[in-house]
């Protein structure tokens, strides 16, 4: 699954980000690493982009970007230890 | 002299710091990229001058976009003797990785986890001990904006400098073309000095997010806030220019009529009718510029600005453009440079130059001043706002059509990933800080081209000697007949296109110029405007001030930062046709249908 597939209200944790090499150093630098869990807060009107928490950064991005971002389910004993 | 550069992620406080240090004011706003260039003060630092300098923030050091390209570039020309490296203590677990990049280039560093207000409110501990024992480097928690431990941060920046030698650039530049693994190192160091809570949330920023962000009416919220706004500024501020204007008017009937009587009447009309009317009217703006930069930094430094990014992104892709796009014209609202400057966070070059191809239709703040001036003359109080709220609608009109047309020309794929910052309200110091800068450069701006252009605008409307002033012998004269056939389809006779003409220098000099035309000040210069044009004429001419070249400023930073000629050139024709096109097209159907 990828985050764009993601629901608003919906949690996953990261499983790899793959892409072009300038867009992974962001989203690393952002950070958008394996094993941390994203939160989708909203979407904006018009299929627009997506609001997320990782961390304690909020990060807005474009479905097509969010593709990058592949997700495992979060397991339920990880749910309390997360981060 | 030793010279220390400020270096960070966006939006984590440098400029804050900076300011904070150096008593200087670079701008400070509530968005990743507010600098883009570099800045730099002379301040004390253990009893040695020394440079500081703020450097644009950046995710990374092998990063890609133009501004990241800046600071890359600096650090591998310039000897530095200490890196400051300025962190958000909220966001300290992702953050680390840039001061541990930072590190690995051998450079003497301090770490000041910036925002320890927001990490104390957070309930985020950080044991900074642990962390300088972990980073072999100094560290401090500090708060730029409040102040707190920023004098404490000189003196460990003292004390580093004198225990380091500065490291050569050429050393660094070798260093920033290798790559580092640090992801783990960072880990490490967070867990063992780090406590954070799960789950980070700011209640109050969340709160007013489900307001502001909701999924329909986040965007009527937002054009109506805007709107609300600028009503606001317009209340306000009408009053205070009517004061402006009167307390000058006065000056000049009390003080310097009988002062300058005794010249001879050449001189005395050039000081008088040219130099104080043209000037003066200009000034009385003053009141309301600032007013409309302080407004303008708040709602630079809440974060709603990349709420509004948010919001537009959408809908700024059909047009091929982006929801920094947006962004970057609300700012050129205030005005245009910075706005055109802050397109370096763009890494896409065709994406870019789109952006910078509309941002010169954003209705700037100059202008604004042409719409208040010609608005007060020709309509109605009641009908102001409304005129006022048109104009700003044709400029995202006019932005929209650009992009639409030109948007196969310059098509790009450039990531759309921004970081939403938390709500935060500057500080009265803040505001103060940047409505000076505001009138500042207000100032310098007027004593170079409003004086000159005001000078000139005179002798053209005077010379040859003998004409009758402003009449169709003079120079001015000349140049209205040379442009009639262009012009009298759009409704500008010879006193606005003289105006015109001018305001491609500077749209402060257009109000300046029609009282020098009139030779007349105040309420006798609306009176007569108000006789010689009616409403449809003023309403072509402020369309076409609104959308053809803003300033001489403007070209000059296109070029500069589009590094084109070409572009620069394209830019100038695109706007003048669309200006002629909009105004033709307005003034001959309002004809037609009998206005
Ligand atoms: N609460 C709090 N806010 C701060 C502090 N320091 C800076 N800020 C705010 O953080 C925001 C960003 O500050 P800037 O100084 O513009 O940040 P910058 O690092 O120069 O940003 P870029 O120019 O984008 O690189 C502004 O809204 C500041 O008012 C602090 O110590 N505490």
């Amino acid at each position: 699954m990828q985050l764009h597939q993601l629901q608003p209200g919906e949690r996953a944790v990261i499983a790899h980000v793959q892409s072009e090499q300038a867009l992974s150093q962001r989203l690393t630098a952002l950070g958008f690493r394996p094993g941390k869990q994203i939160h989708v807060i909203r979407q904006a009107l018009f299929n627009g982009p997506l609001h997320v928490r990782i961390g304690s950064t909020d990060v807005i991005i474009r479905l097509n970007d969010a593709k990058a971002i592949y997700l495992s389910p979060i397991q339920p004993f990880a749910e309390n230890h997360a981060l | 002299m030793k010279r220390i550069a400020l270096l960070g992620m966006p939006n984590t406080g440098k400029s804050t710091l900076f300011n904070r240090l150096s008593g200087a004011s670079a701008r400070v706003g509530n968005w990743p990229g507010i600098t883009v260039d570099l800045m730099s003060a002379k301040i004390l630092v253990g009893g040695h001058i020394a440079e500081l300098i703020d450097l644009p923030g950046l995710y990374d050091l092998h990063g890609f976009s133009d501004d990241e390209q800046v600071v890359r570039h600096f650090l591998s020309q310039h000897t530095i003797d200490l890196a400051l490296i300025v962190l958000n203590s909220v966001q300290i677990d992702r953050q680390l990785s840039l001061a541990l990049q930072i590190r690995a280039l051998g450079l003497p560093t301090v770490l000041l986890l910036n925002m320890a207000d927001e990490a104390k409110r957070a309930q985020i501990n950080i044991d900074t001990d642990k962390m300088r024992e972990h980073l072999g480097m100094p560290v401090l928690a500090i708060s730029a904006k409040y102040g707190a431990s920023c004098p404490e941060a000189l003196t460990l920046a003292a004390q580093v400098m004198a225990q380091h030698a500065p490291i050569a650039a050429a050393q660094i530049a070798e260093k920033l073309a290798e790559d580092h693994h640090i992801e783990q190192a960072m880990d490490t160091i967070i867990t063992q000095s780090v406590s954070m809570p799960v789950q980070l949330n700011d209640e109050t920023t969340d709160r007013i997010d489900r307001v502001l962000l909701h999924p329909i009416f986040g965007l009527p919220l937002f054009f109506a806030s805007i709107f609300l706004l600028f009503q606001f500024i317009f209340s306000v501020g009408a009053p205070l220019q009517a004061g402006m204007a009167w307390l000058f008017d006065n000056l000049r009937s009390q003080w310097l009529e009988p002062a300058l009587a005794h010249l001879p009447s050449w001189l005395n009309g050039l000081l008088l009718d040219g130099l104080y009317t043209g000037v003066s009217t200009v000034a009385a703006f003053v009141p309301i510029i600032v007013l409309f930069f302080l407004v303008m930094s708040m709602v630079e430094d809440s974060g709603y600005l990349s709420r509004a990014a948010f919001l537009m992104d959408a809908l700024m892709a059909k047009m091929g453009l982006d929801g920094r796009g947006f962004v970057m014209v609300l700012m050129g609202f205030g005005c245009n440079v910075p706005a055109l400057m802050g397109t370096r966070v763009m890494r896409s070059r065709p994406m870019r130059l789109l952006t910078m191809l509309v941002i010169p239709l954003s209705l700037c703040s100059a202008r604004l001043q042409v719409f208040l001036f010609m608005i007060a003359i020709l309509f109605a109080p009641a009908k102001a706002a409304l005129v006022m709220f048109s104009l700003y609608m044709v400029s995202f009109f006019t932005i929209f059509l650009t992009a639409i047309l030109f948007k196969h020309r310059y098509q790009s794929h450039e990531p759309f990933v921004l970081e939403l910052p938390p709500y935060r309200f500057p500080t009265p110091r803040q505001i103060w800080l940047r409505g000076w800068q505001e009138v500042k450069h207000f100032l310098q701006r007027a004593s170079k081209f409003i004086v000159i252009g005001v000078l000139m605008v005179w002798l053209l409307t005077h010379l040859p000697m003998g004409a009758t002033p402003a009449s169709a012998q003079t120079w001015a004269g000349s140049i209205g007949h040379f442009f009639a056939p262009v012009l009298d389809p759009i409704g500008i006779d010879t006193q606005l296109a003289i105006a015109l003409i001018f305001g491609f220098v500077a749209k402060e000099i257009v109000v300046g110029s029609l009282a020098v035309i009139y030779g007349l000040q105040g309420d006798a210069l609306s009176q007569q405007i108000a006789l010689n044009i009616d409403w449809v004429q003023g309403m072509s001419f402020m369309l076409f001030t609104l959308i053809y070249t803003p300033c001489l400023s403007t070209i000059a930073t296109l070029r500069t930062e589009a590094k084109s000629q070409a572009f620069m050139w394209l830019s100038l024709a695109w706007s003048l046709t669309l200006a002629w096109i909009v105004s033709f097209m307005f003034y001959q159907t309002a004809r037609l249908l009998g206005y």
